[in-house]
C-alpha cells in the first residue's frame, strides 16, 4: 500500500489528495493539519463522530469552501483550477429537499449531464442512453418516468447517485448516503458503488456513519476526530483494534461515539 | 388596427390588452417555475415594490418610469441573490429588507412629486385597458426575448434549482445562472407592471405554477402547464372583466386563484382515489 508515498507527493496520481489542510470558522478550529489521499480506482470511507468536521472535510475537498492553510489537489489540480468539473461526482446529505419537486426521475438524472456539455447546449443524443444505463447501475430503470416524490427516500438517494454517476465521473463523493436507507437501497447502493470502483476504476470517497454495507468492499478507512486524522489504514487494521465493520454489528458507531 | 377577432376582443384595445396580457401570462410562470423550486416564491412581489419605487423616481425625475423602474428591479434583484448566494441573508429575509426599502422609498418619492397621482396608482394596480401600441410592442419583445433566454437555459436553471450544491461541484456557473434568473425576473416584473400592477404582478409568478404542479408530473410538464394557466388565466379574466365591468388585472389575478383551488381539489380527489384504490 503506497500510503506514505502518497503522503509525501500528492499530486495528479491521486483523485484527491489533502496535505496539511487546517480550517477554522473565526477562531474555532474545524480541521487541523488534516492530510489524506484518493487514490484512483481506490474506496475509501472517511468515518468520525457528529461535529468532527466531515462535512467540513468535504466541502474543502470539492472547494465549496477555501481551506485557511495547507493544499487540496482535486484531480491533480487546485479546486478552483480544475476545468472540468464534472469529472467529479458530487451526492449530497439529503434532507427532504424534493417533497415538493415536480420532477420524474429521468429529468433529476439527466440534469447530471448539463454542466459536462455545457450549461446552453441541446442534449446530446448518448445523454439518454447514458441516463439509462445509470439507471441501470442503481436498479431503477423501471423507475424512470415516475414522479421523484412517489419514490422511497433510498430510491430517491439511488436517483442522486445516478445523476452523480451520469457524467461518468472520475471520483465520486458520497456525504452520509445511506443514513436511514432500507436494507434492500443499501444493498443496490453497495452493488452499484462497487462496480464503479472495481469495474470503471473510479475512485470513492464515501462519508459515512454506516459502513457495514460496504465493509467487505473498503480499501481504506480514514476516521476524523475532532478536526484531526485519527486513523488512516485498510478496515483490517481497524478490526485488529477490536472494531468490528460487520452489517449487523453496531461497534463502528459504538466506537466513533467513544471517540468524541 | 384592429384584426377581426369575436367578441370581447374585438376592440383594439382589448386586441392590446391581450396581446400585453398574453405575453406576460406566459412569461411569469415560466420564470415563477424556478422561482418556486428555489423556494422564492415572493421574488416577484419583493422585486415589484422595488419597481415601484423605480416608477416614482422616474415620475419625479420626469423620465419615462418604465426605464427607472427597470434599472432599480434589476439592480435590486440581483442584489437579493448575491446576499442569498454569499449567505449575507437567508433569502426570505434579504428580500423583506428590499421589499421594504422599496415600498417606502416609493411612498418618499411620490411625496416628493405631491399628491399621489393617477400616474403612479397606473403602475400600481396595472392598467392594461389603456396599454398604447408602442407599449404592447415593447412587453411583447420583452417577452419574446425572456423565452428565448429560457429555452436556452431551462435545464441549466433546473439543475440549479434542483441542487445548488451539486451543481457548483459540478461545475455549472451557479452564481451567473442566478444572477441570470434574477434578472429576468426584474425584467417580467416590468413588463407586468403595466397589466396586472406592481401589487399583483408576483401573482402571476406563483399561482399558476401552484396549479401546474399538482396537475403535472414532470418538470417539463409543469413549464407547460405553468403558461398554459397563465395564459388561460389572462384570456379569460380579461373577457370576464370586460363583460362585468370589473378592474382587469385583480380579475385575472382572481382566475389564476380559482385555477389553483380547482386544481387543489383535483389532486385531493385524486389522492383519495389511489389512497381508496
Amino acid at each position: 500500500m503506497p500510503l506514505s508515498e502518497g503522503r509525501s507527493a500528492p499530486g495528479a496520481a491521486d483523485a484527491l489528495a489533502l496535505e496539511g489542510v487546517s480550517f477554522s470558522y473565526g477562531r474555532h478550529a474545524v480541521l487541523e493539519d488534516v492530510s489524506l489521499r484518493v487514490g484512483r480506482g481506490e474506496f475509501v470511507a472517511l468515518a468520525g463522530p457528529n461535529g468532527s468536521g466531515k462535512s467540513t472535510l468535504v466541502r474543502v475537498a470539492l472547494g465549496l469552501t477555501p481551506a485557511s492553510s495547507g493544499q487540496v489537489r482535486l484531480l491533480g489540480q487546485a479546486p478552483n483550477r480544475l476545468k472540468q468539473r464534472w469529472r467529479v461526482g458530487y451526492v449530497p446529505q439529503r434532507g427532504g429537499a424534493v417533497d415538493q419537486l415536480p420532477a420524474t426521475v429521468e429529468e433529476v438524472v439527466a440534469s447530471g449531464c448539463v454542466a459536462r456539455r455545457g450549461w446552453a447546449r441541446r442534449p446530446r443524443h448518448d445523454e439518454h442512453e447514458r441516463t439509462g444505463r445509470a439507471l441501470d447501475v442503481v436498479a431503477l430503470a423501471d423507475r424512470r418516468r415516475v414522479p421523484i416524490t412517489e419514490l422511497s427516500g433510498g430510491q430517491q438517494q439511488r436517483v442522486f447517485i445516478a445523476r452523480a454517476l451520469v457524467s461518468e465521473p472520475e471520483l465520486l463523493v458520497l456525504d452520509e448516503p445511506v443514513a436511514g436507507v432500507d436494507a434492500e437501497s443499501q444493498a443496490r447502493f453497495r452493488d452499484a458503488i462497487v462496480t464503479r470502483c472495481r469495474h470503471d476504476g473510479v475512485a470513492v470517497l464515501l462519508v459515512s456513519h454506516e459502513l457495514g454495507a460496504v465493509a467487505e468492499d473498503l480499501d481504506r478507512v480514514l476516521v476524523l476526530r475532532g478536526g484531526r486524522v485519527a486513523f488512516d489504514g485498510p478496515p483490517a487494521a481497524l478490526r485488529a483494534e477490536g472494531v468490528s465493520l460487520g452489517v449487523h454489528r453496531t461497534d463502528l458507531p459504538v466506537w466513533l461515539e467513544g471517540l468524541a | 388596427m384592429t384584426l377581426p377577432l369575436p367578441w370581447p376582443f374585438d376592440r383594439e384595445y382589448m386586441q392590446l390588452a391581450l396581446a400585453s396580457g398574453v405575453a406576460v401570462g406566459a412569461c411569469a410562470p415560466l420564470i415563477g417555475t424556478f422561482l418556486v423550486q428555489k423556494r422564492l416564491s415572493l421574488m416577484g412581489d419583493g422585486v415589484g415594490h422595488m419597481a415601484f419605487a423605480g416608477v416614482a423616481a422616474g415620475l419625479l425625475a420626469g423620465v419615462s418610469p418604465l426605464w427607472t423602474a427597470l434599472a432599480v428591479a434589476v439592480a435590486g434583484a440581483a442584489t437579493v441573490e448575491w446576499l442569498r448566494l454569499r449567505r449575507r441573508a437567508s433569502g426570505d429575509l434579504a428580500l423583506a429588507v428590499f421589499f421594504y426599502t422599496g415600498i417606502a422609498g416609493a411612498v418618499v418619492l411620490t411625496g416628493l412629486a405631491g399628491s399621489l397621482n393617477a400616474g403612479v396608482l397606473t403602475y400600481l394596480f396595472g392598467s392594461v385597458l389603456t396599454v398604447s401600441p408602442a407599449d404592447a410592442r415593447g412587453i411583447c419583445l420583452l417577452a419574446a426575448a425572456i423565452l428565448a433566454v429560457i429555452a436556452v437555459s431551462w435545464r441549466a436553471l433546473f439543475a440549479v434549482a434542483l441542487d445548488e450544491e451539486a451543481a457548483r461541484v459540478a461545475g455549472l456557473p451557479v452564481d451567473a445562472l442566478s444572477m441570470g434568473l434574477a434578472a429576468l425576473t426584474a425584467v417580467t416584473v416590468v413588463a407586468a407592471m403595466r397589466v396586472v400592477g406592481v401589487l399583483l404582478v408576483a401573482a402571476l409568478m406563483v399561482l399558476p405554477v401552484g396549479a401546474a404542479q399538482r396537475l403535472a408530473r414532470s418538470f417539463g410538464a409543469t413549464l407547460r402547464w405553468a403558461v398554459a394557466v397563465g395564459v388561460g388565466s389572462v384570456v379569460v379574466g380579461l373577457a370576464v372583466a370586460r363583460a362585468g365591468g370589473l378592474a382587469p388585472g385583480g380579475t385575472i389575478v382572481l382566475v389564476a386563484s380559482g385555477a389553483f383551488a380547482l386544481t387543489a381539489v383535483f389532486d385531493i380527489g385524486r389522492r383519495r382515489a389511489r389512497a381508496s384504490a
